[in-house]
């Protein structure tokens, strides 16, 4: 089991991780998420042990882990861009670590290994002729070789394309839950998260802000900026949410805020919400609306796309109270997506 | 079409420099080796190659220089890790210290070698002077800052994540370093040795100096024969064999030489604090520093002894003319006239080096340009390659009749001094110039402005920099030439490497002095221009 | 980065003003003053003459004197050769005793019509050569010991070229190569007049009695003998029969000495070249050459004796410098037939 224990981490003399505690138990797969700058990847290089802790205690099963050198933690890393040595072929690659401890009969297991990551029979391809996503997955290879205790993934789908990184993020979690590896991915992509991990820790200013499963999370955001950060589309305060929550039948506590989701208001003929629609855009999965609601301000809807809704009409909205999350203490009304 | 003629007419000039003043004096003196009475007589060239001597000479100058190679590589890689990952106190002005060696002149070097290693020297007790360790380890002190630069200017761009991804996988600093971080730098290190065994196989001072007589180079065979016994065949048959080598080595270094991708940024590490455990290549990189200031410190005690006392006379001597006037002008006036011929030949070779460079770093389109391009690069590199002595008499014999009467030209040492340092200009510049997205010329075309326009806008404001730093670095080469300069006729005047070896071939004390005092200046000044340079923060200064 | 700023427009004004003032396009060479009046003296590397003797030339000729020095001896006799049909100036100074016979049989020379002050006839070349190469200067090149080191040593200095192989003398020896430098050949040379064949062999011995080679005399002299500049620690060196007027110690005596039964008399000679443009300056100048001022200036100016017996010379050379009364020597002719033979074989006797 990986421990954090209140953590500091400076990067070129700046606090970049600060006050860091979490765990990680076995075999599950944790996403630390933030947006650039929030100290994760340096968390992660801390754990790995490419960057000193300043203070604090990174350990495993309760050893401290502050002696052991990279090399030595039995950890592997797995790199945005693969980090694919180029001048080795692919099993060659796969093989590295194996050959490091000496291993035995490496072959059949070079030969397991790309056949875990779909790749059988690129063995004796070398690095610059494969694309993206058959990068990442050789190095997932190379990673899972050794079986390490702690795999360590720096933003593992980012530089792929949308589609691929949609089907590699499936796979990417399928294989981990077959290796039974513990897993802890670092990424900026709250979608790459879900689909990936079992926990999330949210990070922002060096500061872990939320930590928990994934579940949990999702439903109950610490705060707006988090909300916001985890895809909900824009958080309401004051009368605007006080009307929403009545609007899904749901208690108004005085004070609070409510995160939603673009999809929390849907087009419905006797909604409890009258809104007029400000525009109206066709996706190939539904309309997608802004909506000025009486009382509550411009708001993002959708609706069918058997229904469509020309800008100026006078429509009715329902809500999904599951698709709401209210948010304890006041928000900060400067807060948006961008 | 109009490509390929923009392309010849940019060679143009400086080809036509290189045929004048190197093409048609070597191939003048290779002429009277193979046709010795105006017959054509290839028979007693070839017969030169069956001489036991020949074969212990050829023998001599590849184990030296090799093991020269070997030194410096194995000295240098430490310091190039040092001086370019590390935030090392000092490390700029320790890399610009290391490179003033490699400007110095050779009677400097070798007298100052031998103030270390002779008899009575301080490491006298050591019994190297006139043995191969000697010429091994002052070729290593004159080359090994070729190495730190070369391998130092892409250790400081090279991704640090795959050796983090090793280490992560397992692989101990020792590990990361063999299986990760060597095979990437192969390819600078050995450009970089393929070089260096270059320089090591053409000295010539060093080897005369140090090896006592005991041990003949190529080079110093072919001063010999020419020189002394006007045995031109022989030297012919020599020169060929040295061209021939100095080609293949060319080739090889060329083609390792990694052309950088110009859509890809060059990411410069930050050099990162210093942790126990590079404890090893600091040391290394100290000792080593240790290693080539040892010279330059005997030279300046030297400088300041008279007797038994220390004393600044040897200083003072130098605004006059010498014991016995050993010199018909004061040394100061040597050094301003040094200074004068360095700026000549240093707007000489920018010129020059400026039109090659941008010749050879332009994108090709098609095999036969790039081979076209390939074989330029090669050939501006060839002076580099070919004995001071044969270029120097074959200057004499070519170039005396008009239209190309120039041998007693003011200009003829700088522009010799110009091709010394034009290889070293175009290695600086032409990487700069490579690593200019051909895309942003584009754009800049797409927006209306002229050929001439784009450069402006798009390369100038990259290459000026290092348009500056290899003036600089041209300056201080041409001020330390001494091998073509010794050999070039010259009127009264000397320049002052010149005259650093008249002073010393003179009897007594206080010109010895004087001579030191001469070379501390000499080294000196090199050094303040290097320093300079340094702060100029060019990577690929010095760089092969 | 304000610092680098400063420094590179420190550079570039550098830089700037050097370019704009310092060029040697930009200095003031008038040579294009009329080539006929000008006459071109080729030289080697060690030529050196005081500013006066220069313009008493130029002002009682009318001639402007541009040199054109480089190399040494050897090498600037092989650029005499090499250049003999398109001579690089009018005449040549420095061709010597060991290399004329080079220079004479590719007719490298035109006669010189000079007339020899009085003594120099001793140094004269014979039959064609004598009207061609007019001696200018001569130095005797001879084994030199540190005096002062023997007597503190307690031991008797060497006397003779064998004295140079025994035990006791082990390792005192530096002399510079034969191939490399002059004095180097000259030494040869002796030993080649003193053994005769069996040279190979005694050179074989000198050797193995640790005699050290250096490149030129001054790495000889001045780095590893004791009485030179460098401090070295051998007492035994190869030098000239002057060299001892320049160790002179603060009590007025010197401290090393000439060994004159190693000596070999090397003759500086000027001439007149062959195709030069100005051949009547060219003869005033040769002949100026071995006229008393030159005659004068020389063993200051190049640390060599006049031919001229007629000079005086500086204190300190006539109390210091003594010249042998019966130097060996070899026939020129003898010299021209097996230079390069003997080179070979010296170097193959000396280099591993």
């Amino acid at each position: 089991m990986l421990g954090v224990d209140h953590v500091d981490v400076d990067y070129d003399g700046v606090p970049a991780v600060v006050d860091v505690s979490l765990d990680l138990p076995d075999g599950l797969v944790l996403a630390v998420l933030g947006p650039s700058g929030s100290g994760k990847s340096t968390l992660l290089r801390a754990i790995a042990g490419l960057e000193p802790v300043r203070s604090g205690r990174v350990t495993w099963d309760g050893a401290d882990l502050a002696g052991t050198p990279t090399h030595k933690r039995g950890f592997a890393l797995m790199f945005q861009d693969g980090q694919l040595f180029q001048h080795l072929t692919v099993a060659r690659n796969v093989a590295y670590p194996l050959r490091l401890r000496r291993a035995r009969d490496t072959a059949t297991r070079v030969a397991e290994l790309l056949e875990l990551v779909g790749l059988s029979g690129y063995g004796d391809r070398l690095p610059a002729t494969l694309s993206g996503g058959e990068r990442q997955r050789v190095a997932l290879a190379r990673s899972l070789a050794v079986e390490p205790r702690l795999l360590l993934l720096d933003e593992p789908l980012s530089a792929l394309d949308a589609g691929l990184r949609e089907r590699l993020a499936g796979d990417l979690s399928r294989i981990l839950r077959a290796a039974g590896t513990t897993a802890l991915m670092v990424t900026h992509d709250h979608e790459e998260a879900f689909a990936v991990a079992d926990r999330i820790a949210v990070m922002r200013d060096g500061r872990l802000v939320q930590h928990g499963d994934i579940d949990a999370v999702w439903r109950a955001p610490v705060d707006a900026a988090t909300a916001l950060f985890l895809g909900y589309a824009s958080v309401l305060e004051g009368g605007a949410a006080a009307r929403v929550l009545a609007a899904a039948g749901l208690p108004a506590a005085p004070g609070s805020a409510v995160a939603v989701r673009r999809s929390a208001l849907a087009l419905a003929e006797r909604g409890p919400l009258a809104a007029t629609v400000v525009s109206a855009r066709a996706t190939p999965e539904q309309v997608r609306l802004v909506v000025d609601v009486v009382g509550a301000g411009a708001l993002d809807a959708v609706a069918p796309l058997d229904h469509p809704a020309a800008p100026g009409q006078e429509v009715h909205l329902v809500v999904d109270r599951t698709r709401l999350a209210v948010l304890p203490g006041a928000a900060r009304e400067d807060l948006s997506l961008d | 079409m109009r490509r390929a003629l923009t392309l010849l007419g940019l060679a143009a000039v400086p080809v036509l420099v290189l045929a004048v003043f190197f093409v048609l004096p070597v191939s003048g003196m290779l002429a009277r080796g193979f046709w010795p009475d105006g017959r054509f007589d290839p028979g007693a060239v070839l017969e030169v190659l069956t001489r036991p001597r020949v074969h212990r000479v050829l023998w001599f100058t590849i184990w030296s220089a090799g093991l020269a190679t070997a030194v410096s590589v194995v000295l240098g890689l430490p310091a190039a890790y040092a001086l370019h990952r590390l935030a090392l106190p000092l490390r700029r002005t320790i890399r610009a210290a290391l490179l003033v060696p490699f400007v110095l002149p050779t009677v400097v070097v070798g007298v100052a070698f031998r103030q270390l290693l002779g008899e009575a020297g301080p490491l006298g007790f050591l019994g190297l002077d006139g043995t191969p360790v000697a010429i091994v380890g002052a070729l290593a002190f004159f080359n090994v800052a070729v190495v730190i630069r070369s391998v130092g200017a892409s250790w400081e761009s090279l991704d640090p994540r795959p050796g983090e991804a090793a280490a992560a996988l397992g692989a101990s600093p020792a590990q990361v370093f063999r299986t990760v971080t060597l095979p990437a730098l192969r390819p600078s290190i050995v450009s970089a040795a393929s070089v260096v065994f270059l320089f090591c196989a053409t000295s010539f001072g060093v080897v005369l100096t140090l090896g006592g007589l005991r041990y003949s180079s190529v080079e110093t065979e072919i001063y010999l024969l020419t020189t002394n016994l006007l045995d031109l065949q022989a030297a012919a048959a020599l020169s060929i064999v040295q061209l021939v080598a100095v080609t293949a080595l060319l080739v090889v270094a060329g083609r390792l030489r990694r052309v950088p991708d110009p859509s890809l940024a060059r990411v410069v590490a930050r050099p990162r604090r210093v942790r126990p455990g590079d404890a090893a290549p600091v040391v290394a990189t100290v000792l080593l520093l240790v290693v080539v200031a040892l010279p330059v410190v005997s030279l300046v005690v030297g400088s300041l002894r008279q007797g038994d006392r220390w004393t600044l006379d040897h200083y003072r001597a130098l605004a006059g003319r010498g014991a016995d006037e050993a010199l018909l002008q004061p040394a100061s006036d040597a050094l301003l006239l040094s200074l004068r011929t360095a700026v000549d030949a240093t707007w000489m070779s920018l010129v020059l080096g400026t039109l090659v460079a941008v010749v050879v770093s332009r994108r090709s389109r098609g095999r036969a340009e790039r081979r076209l391009r390939g074989v330029l690069d090669g050939f501006f590199m060839l002076p580099l390659g070919v004995s001071a002595v044969t270029l120097g008499f074959g200057f004499l014999i070519t170039l005396g009749r008009p239209p190309l009467e120039l041998r007693d030209s003011a200009l003829l040492v700088p522009v010799a001094q110009a091709l010394v340092a034009l290889p070293l200009v175009v290695r600086t510049l032409a990487p700069v110039l490579a690593s200019v997205d051909e895309r942003q010329r584009q754009a800049a075309a797409s927006l209306g402005a002229g050929p001439l326009r784009a450069a402006l806008t798009v390369d100038l404001p990259v290459v000026w920099r290092p348009l500056l730093a290899a003036a600089g670095f041209a300056f201080a080469v041409s001020l330390g030439e001494f091998g073509a300069t010794s050999f070039l006729a010259r009127d009264e005047r000397l320049t002052l490497p010149v005259a650093i070896y008249r002073l010393i071939g003179h009897p007594g004390a206080a010109n010895y002095g004087m001579a030191l005092a001469a070379s501390v200046v000499l080294a000196a000044t090199t050094a303040v221009v290097m320093l300079a340079v340094e702060r100029l923060r060019v990577p690929s200064l010095g760089a092969f | 980065m304000r610092r680098t700023h400063a420094s590179i427009t420190v550079l570039g004004l550098a830089l700037a003003a050097t370019t704009a003032g310092c060029s040697l396009g930009g200095g003031g060479d008038d040579e294009g003053a009329g080539k006929a009046e000008q006459v071109v003296l080729v030289t080697h590397e060690s030529f050196a003459l005081p500013d006066e003797v220069v313009a008493q030339f130029e002002e009682e000729s009318g001639y402007d004197l541009v040199l054109r020095a480089s190399g040494d001896a050897g090498a600037l006799t092989n650029k005499l050769v090499l250049t003999k049909d398109d001579p690089t100036g009018d005449a040549a100074f420095g061709v010597d005793n060991t290399f004329a016979s080079r220079a004479l049989d590719e007719g490298v020379f035109d006669t010189a019509e000079a007339e020899l002050p009085a003594g120099a006839d001793r140094f004269a070349l014979d039959g064609d050569g004598a009207d061609r190469l007019v001696p200018v200067d001569n130095a005797n090149v001879c084994i030199n010991v540190d005096t002062t080191w023997f007597a503190e040593q307690g031991v008797e200095p060497p006397a003779t070229l064998e004295d140079l192989t025994r035990k006791q003398y082990a390792d005192q020896l530096v002399l510079p190569g034969a191939a490399t430098s002059s004095p180097g050949l000259a030494f040869l040379l002796t030993t080649v007049a003193a053994f005769g064949d069996d040279w190979p062999s005694y050179w074989r011995d000198l050797v193995a009695n640790g005699a050290k080679l250096t490149e030129g005399w001054s790495d000889a002299y001045q780095v590893d003998f004791t009485q030179g500049g460098g401090g070295g620690d051998r007492p035994i060196v190869l030098s000239y029969d002057s060299s001892p007027a320049f160790t002179i110690a603060d009590d007025g005596t010197t401290t090393t000495a000439a060994l004159l039964d190693t000596c070999f008399t090397q003759v500086e000679y000027a001439g007149v070249l062959a195709g030069a443009e100005n051949p009547e300056g060219a003869r005033e100048l040769v002949q100026f050459l071995t006229g008393p001022e030159v005659q004068a200036a020389l063993p200051t100016s190049m640390y060599v004796f006049p031919v001229s017996s007629e000079v005086e010379l500086p204190a300190e050379w006539a109390e210091f410098a003594v010249q042998p009364d019966d130097p060996w020597s070899v026939d020129p002719a003898e010299i021209s037939a097996n230079r390069d033979a003997w080179l070979r074989e010296w170097s193959d006797v000396t280099s591993r």
